[in-house]
């Protein structure tokens, strides 16, 4: 058999149902052996959306994405998305096409060196240059991919690679000796942190991304009653969060609420659950409160201590570690933290109230709108900007729903293709889009790919003519020295919409919105809503 | 700054070093020496990699370096219980009026002159780097024409092993 055949083989017994990928002539070859394979193969107009379609998928689907693409520029366009995989740590096998071998080294037609060029934000990569490689390679990669803390792995496969015949050799179990994820915590460490949980007046978890890729949703929610601990977020928390109740605060840092910060003032013992506290999020525990005792697990040593001077660093899979800690008798005060988590549940329920104008809408009440229309068991995801706060701390997820959002690298353009890997991993959910007419701009020829592969997702579409996150930074740390920041010249996107026979139509103000929402959401067919909103209208 | 010891064994492969040293400078982790080689299993190379920084850079460097999927066992040497040797090769202008102090030089050092010609001595040392410090500067005066080091590889004392 082919090295192109044994490859898509792999891929099957591997379970893989759905591959995003781009074509080209070096990867020629494995497509050709995909068509007759039961695999589905999605077509998106870049391979940059293919990287974040096959991610976003993953997240929603919880097994292993796959993108293809092909050699020099394919390969190149695939970064951006293996970079925000990287980030997010979402488990993703990025197949890329490559020159002869060759050739390698001759700078041939579409030659580049992509296992050079993704080193520093892969999990890990491979260049394949024996046919005989390729089953165990790919079956390593998947677990590499899927496991301790999940990532990206690239693979790219010389033309000639895939087109030598082989001798197919099931691959054996993978075992590698450098890679051997610990999962089960220290069992001084959980005393340690038991402890510090009794002697904690006001205990408080900070719940990241972490928490997903371990399965342990549940755990938290149980962990949380069980000991009335109040729940704070990540930005790649929010999406792991949402059994906690009433316990569940809110989103922490510069972007984050009132309230959730003011829980991590306040606290006095803060345990980290998978969350890196990147800079966004770590400034204030740090800085505001270096009093409180930090107990941090983590499945990825390399995060205890990186960001945040940790007292009980615990590594282990978040899931089995809560299970140890829970096994323990902690003897804490059980009404105390009640009483501090309704201090904070008190402040949360403070009505905010929004500034209406008559001639736009207001994003964050239309979000909040959002939210009830769909009983918060959508599946949302977002761009990058203004609309991704507006997001985060409005839309109240329930059981059902999820949250995908590009968090560590931010990057515009993910929300769009994300919507529809979210929509052919669970096509029985209503997947909305949230968009910013920036971020909207940079993946638009999605629609496309909507239209073409009948992907029903609903665009929520923020239009403000501006990149308003930026225009807000120009504003209040550039005395409001507007620049490049204006976005005239954009379609009328209703009108575009249009002409991908994709159904759309824009509300006003306020009052249309509980219609207007209420009719994007109706049937399961793709719908773009077109949200004006005042170009000065603030992030928080 | 202190200096910090590592040896490091990887899998012996195509890309290994450019991976970790691609780490290195992506993190910001500066590298005073790195010396590569393969072990007594062909698979596995070992490496000694000498950093310069506090005790949270050097965590920093573990913890990473053992993310990489290719890196199999990372252990920090302790500088009192550790032999470290660095291998040089320094050629040095000779004539017939200086040829002899410099292999005077050369024998108190038990270095050993591996090449000579007219106009030049070619000199192999072995030792700490404090003594190819020592020996650079005497031979300074005759003009250093130009030398190689090795870098410092370690190794610890005793019946102790990197593997246990």
């Amino acid at each position: 058999m082919s090295g192109a055949k044994a490859l898509i083989k792999t891929l099957e017994n591997e379970g893989t149902e759905v591959i995003f990928g781009y074509p080209g002539a070096a990867n020629a070859p494995i497509y050709d052996e995909l068509s007759k394979s039961k695999i589905r193969h999605i077509l998106p107009r870049g391979e940059q959306a293919a990287a974040h379609a096959a991610s976003s998928y993953a997240i929603m689907s919880g097994k292993t994405g796959v993108c293809m693409a092909t050699s020099g520029p394919g390969a190149t366009n695939l970064i951006t998305g293996i970079a925000n995989a990287y980030m997010d740590s979402v488990p993703l096998i990025a197949i890329t096409g490559q020159v002869a071998t060759s050739m390698i080294g001759r700078d041939a037609f579409q030659e580049v060196d992509i296992t050079g060029a993704t080193a520093p934000f892969c999990k890990h990569n491979y260049l394949i240059k024996d046919a005989n490689d390729i089953a165990q390679t790919l079956k390593d990669a998947f677990y590499i991919a899927s496991t301790g803390r999940p990532g990206p792995v690239v693979i790219d496969i010389p033309i000639d690679v895939s087109t030598s015949v082989i001798d197919y050799k099931p691959p054996h179990k993978t075992d590698i000796r450098g890679y051997k994820p610990n999962v089960k915590g220290h069992p001084l460490q959980i005393r340690k942190i038991c402890s510090a949980i009794a002697q904690s007046k006001r205990p408080l978890i900070i719940a990241g991304g972490g928490v997903g890729a371990s399965g342990a949703e549940q755990l938290l929610a149980e962990f949380s009653q069980k000991y009335q601990i109040p729940v704070v977020t990540t930005l790649m928390g929010i999406n792991h969060s949402s059994r906690c109740g009433e316990l569940l605060i809110g989103m922490i840092g510069t972007h984050g609420v009132l309230e959730a910060n003011t829980a991590v003032r306040k606290s006095d013992c803060i345990i980290v659950l998978g969350a890196r506290l990147g800079d966004r999020a770590y400034t204030i525990v740090h800085s505001e409160n270096s009093d409180a005792v930090i107990a941090h697990i983590d499945i990825d040593p390399a995060e205890i201590g990186k960001n945040v001077g940790t007292h009980i660093p615990i590594v282990g899979d978040i899931s089995v570690v809560l299970q140890q800690i829970m096994k323990q008798k902690i003897d804490c005060n059980v009404s105390e933290n009640a009483r501090w988590a309704n201090s904070l549940i008190e402040l949360k329920k403070k009505k905010k109230v929004f500034k209406d104008n008559k001639q736009t809408a207001n994003p964050k009440s239309a979000i909040r709108l959002l939210s009830e229309l769909t009983g918060g068991s959508a599946v949302i995801t977002t761009e990058v900007g203004q609309n991704q706060i507006w997001t985060a701390n409005n839309y109240s997820l329930s059981g059902g729903g999820a949250f995908i959002t590009s968090g560590g690298l931010g990057t515009m353009g993910f929300g769009l293709p994300a919507a529809i890997g979210a929509k052919v991993a669970a096509p029985d959910k209503t997947v909305v889009a949230v968009e910013g007419d920036g971020s909207f701009q940079m993946s638009l020829s999605e629609l496309a790919t909507i239209k073409q592969w009948n992907i029903p997702i609903k665009i929520m579409l923020f239009n403000n003519s501006q990149l308003g996150m930026v225009r807000e930074l120009q504003r209040m740390k550039y005395s409001s020295n507007y620049f490049a920041v204006g976005l005239d010249g954009s379609p009328d996107f209703v009108k575009l919409a249009g002409a991908y026979g994709i159904e759309a139509s824009r509300v006003s103000s306020n009052d249309e919105l509980p219609d207007a929402i209420s009719k994007m959401l109706r049937g399961d067919i793709p719908y773009l809503l077109e949200i004006p909103v005042d170009k000065d209208e603030s992030t928080l | 700054m202190a200096k910090h010891i590592l040896s490091v064994l990887t899998e012996n492969k195509a890309g290994v070093l450019s991976r970790i040293s691609g780490l290195f400078s992506r993190r910001g982790f500066n590298i005073d020496s790195l010396a590569v080689g393969t072990t007594q299993d062909e698979s596995i190379s070992r490496m000694t990699i000498v950093v310069n920084g506090d005790d949270y850079i050097v965590e920093q460097v573990c913890k990473q370096l053992n993310k990489l999927i290719d890196v199999i066992k990372i252990k920090r040497l302790d500088d009192n219980d550790t032999v470290s040797r660095e291998l040089s090769l320094i050629k040095v202008a000779a004539n017939n009026k200086t040829r002899s102090d410099i292999i005077q030089i050369v024998d108190i050092f038990r270095a050993k002159i591996i090449d000579v010609s007219h106009e030049t001595l070619t000199i192999e040392m072995t030792g700490t780097e404090e003594k190819h410090q020592a020996l650079i500067d005497l031979l300074t005066p005759y003009e250093i024409k130009e030398m190689v080091k090795t870098g410092t590889v370690s190794i610890e004392r005793g019946t102790n092993i990197i593997s246990k």
